[in-house]
């Protein structure tokens, strides 16, 4: 159980200076916040159905918070790589995978944070609660950006040379990502070729099954979709992690 | 506890190979204290790097507390404490945080760990900072927490990569006490790089200099400065024809080299010069001439490199 135990060894290291870190969470509910006074009454006017457009809006825009906060996570591993401190601990006799594993749960601590307070500021403009398929959907992203977490940091080690080279890559990756998966407005009102090109986007796939969860929906194909694109995410990213923290010093 | 055999590294760059360090074997008995010395660029931080496991080497093999280090990187890791060149500790994390966090990574009991935290912290002179974060902490204060972090599973085996870098003479001479200390109580094999040369002159058992990713020499620092540099005798006589005399005779004492004169003054280098000064003089005196001036000039560290290099340790730095 040494693995668990330098997942928590690191997590903790982490977690610490975000505790004392509580200013800036609440900032980041601004964000949220606005998106939900300036953008939702508009949705109402598109025609979205449901029993509120919030229920529709509100697992979208968790998916791209929980994207835009775990591709850029990287960069605090950049610090630390240039520092001797990632260093320090690799010559440690702690688990490397661990390492990476403990870091990107601190990163998505805060996100989970962000989307139950999300939740919770928009029941009483109406969102309807589904708790146990919510949970789930929760799950889901935490998974979902455990895996992009761990991407970013391969990233952030191939790029180590080149900080601008990581915001650039990581920035033109989540993007397009985040257009493509109907994140903001519905897919079906693109045109063709835009709906096409949004079917071979992963993401999209993990927006539909979030919107399920989200009316209450459990047994559905979108969701088994959705559960094994996070499952492909989780894999590859902690796989690409492991390796290429492998040769951070190099 | 620590043998290399033919360690080389290569580093590929977009202007072209760097050989850091070629063909590099060296062996470090059980408690020894050995200082590696050398200009900026020499090599000695890389071959560190290969012998904590943190850098593969490209050919060569080496063992540390008797794992290979690369078959066995995990077994090396149990049994070295590593401070690397660069800063350890994290800038968003307390002082007595980033202690304890280092004491769960080395695997220790955690009332061990906080007690040994308190330890370092005493020792360090880091008392009242224990709060502070890595941001706030001056550039010897980090130092000093750099070295505490390395300490504080009491490894058997410690690598310190230029430790004493950024610190005031009290703290260095500070840190060297406690480590001397401590080497006495527990027995720790250390290998540290330093560019101080007294440093290495005074508490390093053993000094290896490295030049150009090579080793080129090894050996006790009084052995070094005997062999390699020697005393340099200088008198002054009151005419250059007592000079010219005086170097006739200074180039027949025992192992005498490089004798030269200038004006009225004689210097030549002997092995022993505080012994052989006296000889000279009563020599000078045979033949009448007068002595006004007479000095010994201990070697330096330095001394060996530009003997070794041609070069002087504080002008060098390669690449
Ligand atoms: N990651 C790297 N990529 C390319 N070249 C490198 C790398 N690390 C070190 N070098 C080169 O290898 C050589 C040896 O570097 P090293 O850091 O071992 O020197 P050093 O003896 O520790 O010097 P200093 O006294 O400045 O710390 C230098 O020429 C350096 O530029
Ligand atoms: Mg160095």
């Amino acid at each position: 159980m040494t693995f668990a135990a330098d997942v928590w060894t690191s997590f903790t290291r982490e977690m610490k200076p975000l505790v004392s870190g509580w200013v800036w969470l609440a900032f980041g509910l601004v964000q949220p916040l606005l998106y939900i006074g300036l953008f939702v009454p508009l949705l109402g006017q598109v025609g979205i159905e449901g029993p509120s457009p919030l229920q529709w809006f509100i697992p979208g825009m968790i998916v791209m918070l929980t994207l835009f906060g775990t591709a850029m996570v990287g960069w605090s591993l950049t610090e630390e790589l240039m520092s001797g401190v990632l260093e320090r601990f690799l010559a440690t006799p702690m688990s490397r995978p661990a390492m990476l594993m403990g870091r990107a749960m601190k990163e998505l601590f805060p996100l989970v944070f962000q989307a139950v307070v999300m939740i919770v500021i928009a029941v009483p403009f109406g969102l309807q609660i589904f708790g146990p398929t919510m949970i789930y959907g929760l799950l889901l992203l935490g998974l979902f950006g455990i895996g992009v977490a761990a991407l970013s940091y391969a990233l952030a080690v191939a790029a180590k040379e080149d900080t601008s080279m990581f915001y650039m890559v990581s920035q033109s990756v989540a993007l397009p990502l985040m257009l493509l998966g109907g994140v903001l407005l519905p897919m079906e009102m693109a045109p063709g070729w835009l709906y096409t090109a949004s079917r071979f986007n992963p993401l999209t796939y993990l927006v539909e099954a979030e919107r399920a969860l989200f009316v209450g929906e459990f047994a559905t194909m979108s969701v088994l979709y959705g559960s094994l694109v996070v499952l492909a995410v989780l894999i590859i990213g902690l796989a690409v992690g492991a390796t290429t923290i492998r040769k951070a010093t190099v | 506890m620590i043998h290399a055999r033919d360690l080389t590294r290569t580093f590929k760059t977009k202007a072209g190979a760097v050989e850091a360090v070629r063909g590099l074997s060296l062996d470090v008995a059980e408690g020894e204290l050995v200082a590696f010395l050398g200009p900026n660029g020499a090599g000695k931080s890389t071959s560190v790097r290969m012998l904590t496991t943190l850098l593969p080497p490209t050919s060569g093999t080496a063992s540390v507390g008797g794992s290979d280090v690369v078959a066995e990187p995990a077994a090396v890791r149990r049994k070295i404490g590593y401070v690397g060149q660069k800063n350890g500790a994290g800038v968003y994390y307390k002082v007595r945080n980033e202690l304890l966090t280092q004491g769960r990574a080395q695997r220790m009991d955690p009332a061990v760990a906080r007690r040994r935290a308190d330890e370092l912290i005493e020792m360090l002179e880091l008392t009242g900072l224990e709060d502070r974060t890595g941001a706030k902490l001056s550039g010897g204060q980090k130092r000093r927490l750099d070295v505490a972090l390395g300490l504080m599973h009491n490894p058997e085996i410690l690598f310190l990569d230029e430790p004493t870098t950024g610190l005031d003479p009290h703290s260095r001479a500070n840190l060297w006490e406690h480590i001397d200390r401590l080497r006495k109580a527990t027995g720790m094999t250390i290998f540290l790089t330093t560019h101080y040369l007294d440093e290495a002159d005074t508490m390093a058992e053993r000094v290896m200099i490295m030049d150009n990713g090579r080793l080129i020499a090894d050996d006790t620092p009084a052995r070094l400065k005997a062999d390699l540099a020697g005393d340099r005798i200088s008198v002054s006589l009151t005419s250059t024809t007592e000079a010219e005399q005086a170097a006739g005779i200074a180039a027949n004492l025992p192992g005498a080299r490089e004798t030269e004169v200038c004006g009225y003054s004689v210097a030549v280098t002997v092995r022993e010069g505080e012994a052989i000064l006296p000889e000279f003089i009563r020599r000078l005196h045979e033949v009448g001439a007068q002595v006004a001036t007479a000095s010994v000039k201990r070697p330096t560290l330095d001394d060996v490199f530009l003997g070794l290099t041609g070069r002087s340790l504080r002008e060098s730095a390669v690449g």
